[in-house]
């Protein structure tokens, strides 16, 4: 919790408007919820999506990571995608398309009795990787899997 | 706008699925017919409890398919415990179920 407290302050301070509006009053609390890392699921790009996230870009490469996704995804609207992690204390693990406008898609923040696996359906935009970066012990690892996106549902 | 969840419990482990309804809009789309943007709308924090106790939070973005679906799993958990489900979106609607684990 107190690292999500943190990206939210680091973020709320680049958008330095956010925190002018909800001070004036302009916003009430509830439109600006204290967890949601609003910067980081607006980062236009992998790298930055991740330094506000996690403060740092630098995720070793895992094989620990199980990244489960479609090769080839006929509708980009829906594409699921389940990541297992094998690592100790886990406390959190992230999905990101990587040429989506905005990467990041979700993080998902670990309870201490809660197993490393998540699994939801994204939407893509274009053929890319999907990127699952996980938190562990202070660490951040990373996995990528490509995966193809035909819009028009023909097939690949 | 409701939640579906069924939890299983398999020897030590708890696997948890739920689907939630809701339209994910992601503020880019647009109406075809009248050609104006739709609003941005989608969950932004669901919460994952098991007796009372924080098991997972999901942190989301506009990026999460319509009618969302998630799954995870825990351990520490028993037949006829009780998950609680609960989300939160941008627009500060909300949402909560509860469902036993069978």
């Amino acid at each position: 919790m107190i690292q999500s407290r943190r990206t939210f302050l680091k973020g709320s301070m680049a958008g330095s408007a956010v925190a002018i509006a909800v001070g004036a009053g302009l916003l009430t609390p509830q439109s600006v919820l204290a967890a949601w890392p609003k910067a980081a699921f607006e980062a236009k790009g992998v790298d930055s999506a991740m330094s506000t996230l996690f403060g740092t870009t630098a995720a070793a490469a895992s094989s620990d990571i199980k990244i489960k996704a479609p090769d080839i995804a006929e509708n980009g609207a829906v594409v699921p995608v389940s990541v297992t992690a094998g690592h100790p204390g886990i406390e959190s693990i992230s999905i990101l398309a990587a040429a989506n406008a905005s990467p990041l898609c979700a993080s998902f923040d670990l309870g201490s009795s809660a197993e490393g696996f998540v699994s939801t359906r994204i939407k893509m935009g274009k053929t890319s990787q999907v990127i699952a970066v996980v938190k562990a012990g202070g660490k951040v690892y990373s996995a990528s899997k490509d995966v193809k996106v035909t819009i028009g549902g023909c097939g690949g | 706008m409701s939640i579906k969840i069924r939890a299983t419990a398999k020897q030590d482990s708890v696997t948890v699925k739920a689907l939630m309804s809701h339209p994910m809009h992601t503020g880019l789309q647009k109406n075809k017919k009248t050609g104006e943007k739709i609003p941005a709308h989608f969950i932004q924090e669901v919460n994952c409890e098991h007796n009372g106790n924080n098991v997972l939070t999901a942190l989301w973005g506009p990026a999460i398919s319509k009618n969302p679906y998630l799954s995870f799993k825990f351990k520490g958990g028993n037949k006829g415990d009780t998950i609680k489900i609960s989300w939160v979106d941008n627009k500060g609607e909300s949402a909560s179920e509860e469902a036993q684990i069978r």
